[in-house]
C-alpha cells in the first residue's frame, strides 16, 4: 500500500511470504528500494517481482548517472510498466511504485497484472487488498498530514492482515520525502486491533 | 500438460464505448471505469482520447493494451509531423492503421484485446468519419457504433434515434440519446459506472468533456414488494 | 595548408605527428563554406534561422529544407553537407523515439545532444568512414526550460545562448553578442534573426537564398516554422534596415 500526503509518501506492507499455505518467511521486507527516493511494494510472485525490481534498480542507476539527476517517480514507474507489459504472459507481478521527485513532489503509481499504469493518490495491492477497499475508500481523506497518513496506512494493513490468510506478520512502513527515507516497524504483537468477533 | 498458448486474456478492462453521427459531426461516449474482474478497480480512467487535432478514439477491453496503442499512435503522429510535408493523419488514416495493427497482432496469435471506436474528420477533404475496429482486425464504418454490452443494449436505441437523421440530429438531441444509452448501460451492465465522458468532433474542433455523473432513477422501486409476480 | 601531401590527412583513423586529425578539420571546412545558420536561446524559447543558398532557379521554392524536426520538442538546424544533415536528423529521430519507448517521456535536451555527439564522434574513429560534414544546432525545450546545443563534426558539443555557424559566422556572432537574449522573447528575436541573416548574406558571391526560420516556444513545447506572416514581417524589416544602413554610407 502507498499513500501520498502533502510533503511525501507513506508506503507500507505486511511481512508474510507463502508457498501454498506454508509461511516461507514471516518477516519479509516487501518494501524495495529502486533508487534513493523511489520505492516499490511488491505483490504476486516473489521471484518475478524481485527480478523486475532488480532490473528497474539497474535502469535507474544508469538513468541517474546519464542524466545527472535523480530519476522522477514517473520514469521509474514506466520502467516497471514496460517490463510488466512486455512480459505479461510470463509474469505474476502487481507493483506499486511510490516516491518523491523534484518535479512532481510525492507520487504513487500502480501497475496491476496486465501491465497497465495508473497514477493514484493512494493505492492498495496484493491478496489482502480486496478485503479493505471499503475501509480505504471510507477512511481516505485528501490532504492528510504525515501522521494521519501513517495511521491510515497502518490501520488499513492491519485490517487486511486480520482477514487475509496470505497476509500477516509485522507491518513495515517507509516514509519518503525530499529529505530521505524513514522506516517504521510495527511488531506482530503490537498491531492496531479492531473488532475481533 | 497444457497446450502452449500465446493468446493473452484481458485483465484490467473498460466496458462499452458508443459513437454516433449527428448534424455537426461525431459524438462518442464512454464511462471512466477500469475493472479488475468484477472489482471496480480504477474509477477515473479516461477511455476517450484525442489523436492529433481531428480524431478521437474510444476504447473498450484491456487497458494496458490501450495504453500501448496510445503510445503507438503518438509515435506515428510524431513521425508524420516530422516530415513537414503538409500531410496529416485524419480519422480515416488512424482507423486504417488500427485495423492493420489489430489484424497483424491477431495473425501472430497475440491480439491486442480491444474494441475501438474511431471518430473524427474523415480526411484532408473534410467530411466526418465514424468507424469500428476490434481485436481481430474487423473494421467497418456506420452512423452508429457500440462496443461490448453497448452492442446489445445501446445499438438498437441509437439506430432508432440516428439512422436517416444523421444530417438533422442536433447536438442537444445527440448528447441526450448518448446519455440515455449510458444510463441504460449503467442499469444493466455490471461492469459499468455512472461517471461518463462525452467527446465531440464538429466545426469548432474536437473536445472531450470532463468526467461527469449521470442522474439515475430509483424512486419507482420503493413500492415494489415480493417477487414481482402479479398473482 | 602545409599538411596537404604529408599523407596524414587521408584517413580519420590516423593522427598527424602533432596530434591532429585532418579529416575532422576538413569536415569543418565543409561547414565553414555553408550558408550561415543561427541559433538564439531567449527567455521564452529558442529561435533558429538559416540562410539557405539556392543552387538553381529551377528548384521548387521551399525544397531542401535545412531546418528539421526530430521530435515534437526538438528542432535541428545545420550548416554543411545537406545529405549528412538528413542522416543525422534521422538518427536524432531514432534516439528521441527510443527514449520515448523506454521512459514514456520526451528526451531532455542534454540527452539528445549527448547521444548525437557520441554518434558524430564515432565517425572520427575509423578509416572506413568519413566524419560528418555538418555542424548541428539543436533547439529544444524540456522541463528545465529552453535549451540550445551545437555539435561540431568532431562530436564535441556545447550549450549556447547564441551561436552562429557557416560562412557569415564571425559577423553574425558579433551581432548576436549585442543582443540581450535572456530578456528577449522569440517574437522579438525573430526580427534580429532575419536582420542578421540578411546582413551576413554576400549577394556578390552567393546569388539567391531563402530565409528559413523556426522556433520552439516554452508555452507550446513544439518546434515549428515561424508563421508566414511573422516571418514575412521580420524579413521585410530586415531588408528595410539594410537599405537604411546603405543610405548612411
Amino acid at each position: 500500500m502507498a499513500v501520498q500526503y502533502a510533503d511525501g509518501v507513506i508506503i507500507g506492507a505486511d511481512s508474510r511470504t507463502t508457498t501454498g499455505s506454508y509461511i516461507a518467511n514471516r518477516v519479509t521486507d516487501k518494501l524495495t528500494k529502486v533508487h534513493d527516493l523511489v520505492f516499490c511494494c511488491r505483490s504476486g510472485s516473489a521471484a518475478d517481482t524481485q527480478a523486475v525490481a532488480d532490473m528497474v534498480h539497474y535502469y535507474l542507476q544508469l538513468y541517474a548517472v546519464q542524466e545527472g539527476e535523480r530519476p522522477p517517480v514517473k520514469i521509474a514507474a514506466n520502467l516497471f510498466r514496460e517490463l510488466c507489459y512486455t512480459n505479461k504472459d510470463g509474469l505474476s507481478a502487481g507493483i506499486i511504485v511510490a516516491g518523491w521527485d523534484q518535479y512532481e513532489g510525492p507520487s504513487v503509481y500502480t501497475i496491476p497484472l496486465g501491465g497497465s499504469i495508473h497514477k493514484q493518490p493512494f493505492s492498495i495491492g496484493g491478496s489482502g487488498s480486496t478485503y479493505i477497499y471499503g475501509y480505504c475508500d471510507a477512511a481516505y481523506k485528501e490532504g492528510m498530514t504525515r501522521d494521519e497518513a501513517i495511521t491510515f496506512t497502518k490501520n488499513s494493513i492491519a485490517l487486511a492482515m486480520s482477514r487475509d490468510g496470505s497476509s500477516g506478520g509485522v507491518i513495515r512502513l517507509a516514509i519518503i520525502d525530499k529529505t530521505g527515507v524513514e522506516r517504521i516497524f510495527v511488531p506482530g504483537n503490537q498491531l492496531p486491533r479492531f473488532w475481533e468477533g | 500438460m497444457e497446450p502452449a498458448t500465446r493468446t493473452q486474456n484481458p485483465v484490467v478492462t473498460g466496458t462499452s464505448v458508443l459513437g454516433i453521427k449527428y448534424k455537426d459531426g461525431i459524438m462518442l461516449a464512454a464511462d471512466t471505469l477500469a475493472s479488475y474482474g468484477s472489482l471496480a478497480r480504477f474509477r477515473d480512467v479516461e477511455r476517450l482520447i484525442k489523436v492529433g487535432n481531428t480524431t478521437i478514439i474510444g476504447a473498450s477491453g484491456d487497458i494496458s493494451d490501450f495504453q500501448y496503442i496510445t503510445h503507438l499512435l503518438e509515435k506515428i503522429l510524431i513521425k508524420e509531423s516530422n516530415t513537414e510535408d503538409g500531410h496529416q493523419l485524419y480519422a480515416r488514416h488512424i482507423h486504417e492503421y488500427l485495423g492493420r495493427l489489430m489484424y497483424g497482432r491477431r495473425s501472430k496469435h497475440n491480439p491486442l484485446w480491444n474494441s475501438m471506436v474511431v471518430g473524427g474528420i474523415r480526411d484532408g477533404e473534410g467530411g466526418t468519419f465514424l468507424g469500428f475496429v476490434d481485436l481481430q482486425g474487423t473494421t467497418y464504418e456506420a452512423p452508429t457504433i457500440a462496443t461490448g454490452y453497448g452492442a446489445y443494449i445501446a445499438q438498437p436505441i441509437l439506430r432508432k434515434a440516428v439512422e436517416g437523421r444523421e444530417d438533422t440530429l442536433t447536438e442537444e438531441e445527440a448528447e441526450k440519446v448518448l446519455e440515455d444509452c449510458m444510463r441504460v448501460l449503467f442499469y444493466r451492465d455490471a461492469r459499468s459506472i455512472n461517471k461518463i465522458q462525452i467527446a465531440k468532433v464538429n466545426a469548432s474542433g474536437i473536445s472531450i468533456s470532463d468526467p461527469r455523473f449521470l442522474d439515475t432513477e430509483w424512486a419507482f422501486a420503493e413500492g415494489i414488494r415480493g417477487y414481482g409476480a402479479t398473482d | 595548408m602545409t599538411s596537404i601531401g604529408t599523407g596524414y590527412d587521408l584517413s580519420a583513423s590516423t593522427y598527424s605527428p602533432d596530434g591532429r586529425i585532418f579529416q575532422v578539420e576538413y569536415a569543418s571546412k565543409a561547414v565553414e563554406n555553408s550558408g550561415t545558420c543561427l541559433g538564439f536561446r531567449c527567455k521564452d524559447g529558442v529561435v533558429l534561422a538559416v540562410e539557405k543558398l539556392v543552387q538553381s532557379k529551377l528548384l521548387v521554392p521551399g525544397s531542401n529544407k535545412r531546418i528539421a524536426t526530430a521530435d515534437r520538442h526538438i528542432g535541428i538546424a545545420t550548416a554543411g553537407l545537406l545529405a549528412d544533415t538528413r542522416h543525422l536528423v534521422n538518427r536524432a529521430r531514432e534516439e528521441a523515439q527510443s527514449y520515448r519507448d523506454l521512459y514514456r517521456a520526451p528526451i531532455p535536451a542534454k540527452m539528445i545532444a549527448d547521444r548525437l555527439g557520441q554518434y558524430v564522434q564515432a565517425y572520427t574513429l575509423y578509416s572506413s568512414v568519413r566524419p560528418f560534414g555538418v555542424s548541428t544546432i539543436l533547439a529544444t525545450v524540456d522541463k528545465t526550460g529552453p535549451q540550445m546545443y551545437m555539435i561540431e563534426p568532431s562530436g564535441i558539443y556545447y550549450g549556447f545562448y547564441g551561436c552562429a555557424i557557416g560562412k557569415g559566422r564571425q559577423v553574425a556572432k558579433t551581432e548576436i553578442e549585442k543582443l540581450k537574449l535572456a530578456e528577449m522573447t522569440c517574437r522579438e528575436v525573430v526580427k534580429d534573426a532575419a536582420r542578421i541573416i540578411h546582413l551576413v548574406h554576400d549577394d556578390v558571391k552567393d546569388k539567391d537564398f531563402e530565409l528559413e526560420m523556426s522556433w520552439i516556444l516554452d508555452s507550446t513545447m513544439t518546434h515549428e516554422f515561424v508563421p508566414k506572416d511573422v516571418a514575412d514581417e521580420a524579413e521585410q524589416l530586415a531588408k528595410a534596415s539594410l537599405n537604411d544602413d546603405m543610405d548612411e554610407d
